[in-house]
């Protein structure tokens, strides 16, 4: 895991947890939508804080996708979970909201489920190198030390700029 | 009665929920380390083996149902009740369906983790 890496996972957990606290402000501005008048949606997009909500959940989406291409899921999700916590702590601090016992309980068992899995590996899983694609099959084999194939001079080139330092 | 079709509801969204998050993952070792690749092989090939990928396109189908199931669960039983409910048993059945179907090692600490989760989402959302 590198640092760049751990700052994918602490933006997936921001930008979840911003997106969808700005998406329901806005759509609480708006107001019920009935499903009979679903033209109404488009006004509701006008309203600028679902607009940004929108546009934090779609880069949540994004960062959420580069993490699961090199780690697992049940090492994503516990550990983006934290998104819950910084809601409810914003909650408290910034909105100044009552927080009761029961979900500083919840505080405390996200939080002692993502130190379980700090510091663990987080890719376990190997596809089959059918399934994989060449250029990683290709990674794969420049670091067991095998030698690369004969006519995959062009993937040699390409490992040498992939391998991690 | 209203019982069963709140608690049917759920199931079905966490059910869609899983389905959705192990395409999208499976998806995503199939395209590979995004960095990578983008460092190797420029950004237009991340984006074209991602919008090429038929897992990504039943991952979001999934999840899209996954969402409008919500909407009509929402109109039978309360938000605190069916969103924490779907919540947590979206966490629990990650870990299995992550395990059987992405091949994962889910070793004690990750089931450990799984249920802390599950617990406190249920805990903070209820």
């Amino acid at each position: 895991m590198t640092f760049r890496k751990y700052l994918v996972l602490a933006g997936v957990t921001v930008f979840g947890a911003a997106g969808d606290s700005v998406l329901s402000h806005g759509m609480k501005q708006v107001g019920n939508i009935s499903i009979h008048d679903l033209p109404s949606l488009i006004f509701a997009v006008m309203n600028p804080y679902v607009a940004i909500g929108i546009l934090l959940l779609l880069t949540f989406i994004v960062l959420n996708m580069t993490a699961l291409s090199w780690a697992d899921l049940t090492y994503v999700l516990p550990a983006t979970s934290m998104g819950y916590v910084l809601l409810a702590l914003s909650a408290r601090f910034i909105l100044h909201e009552q927080v009761s016992l029961t979900r500083w309980l919840g505080i405390v068992l996200i939080s002692g489920g993502v130190g379980f899995i700090a510091g663990s590996p987080a890719l376990t899983s190997h596809l089959h190198e059918e399934e994989k694609s060449p250029l990683l099959a290709a990674k794969d084999t420049a670091r067991n030390g095998a030698p690369a194939p004969a006519h995959g001079t062009h993937a040699e080139e390409v490992v040498s700029s992939v391998v991690e330092p | 009665m209203k019982h069963a079709y709140i608690w049917g509801g759920i199931l079905t969204i966490a059910f869609f929920s899983v389905v959705g998050d192990v395409l999208l993952a499976r998806a995503m070792k199939q395209v590979g380390d995004v960095h990578a690749l983008w460092r190797s092989a420029g950004l237009w090939t991340v984006v074209s083996r991602v919008a090429s990928n038929p897992n990504i396109f039943m991952g979001v189908a999934a999840m899209t149902v996954a969402f409008f199931t919500l909407l009509f669960a929402l109109s039978w039983g309360d938000l605190s009740l069916v969103a924490p409910a779907a919540a947590s048993l979206t966490f629990i059945g990650n870990a299995f369906a992550a395990k059987i179907f992405l091949h994962e090692k889910v070793d004690r600490r990750r089931w450990i983790a799984a249920v802390l989760v599950a617990a406190g989402v249920a805990l903070l959302a209820g």
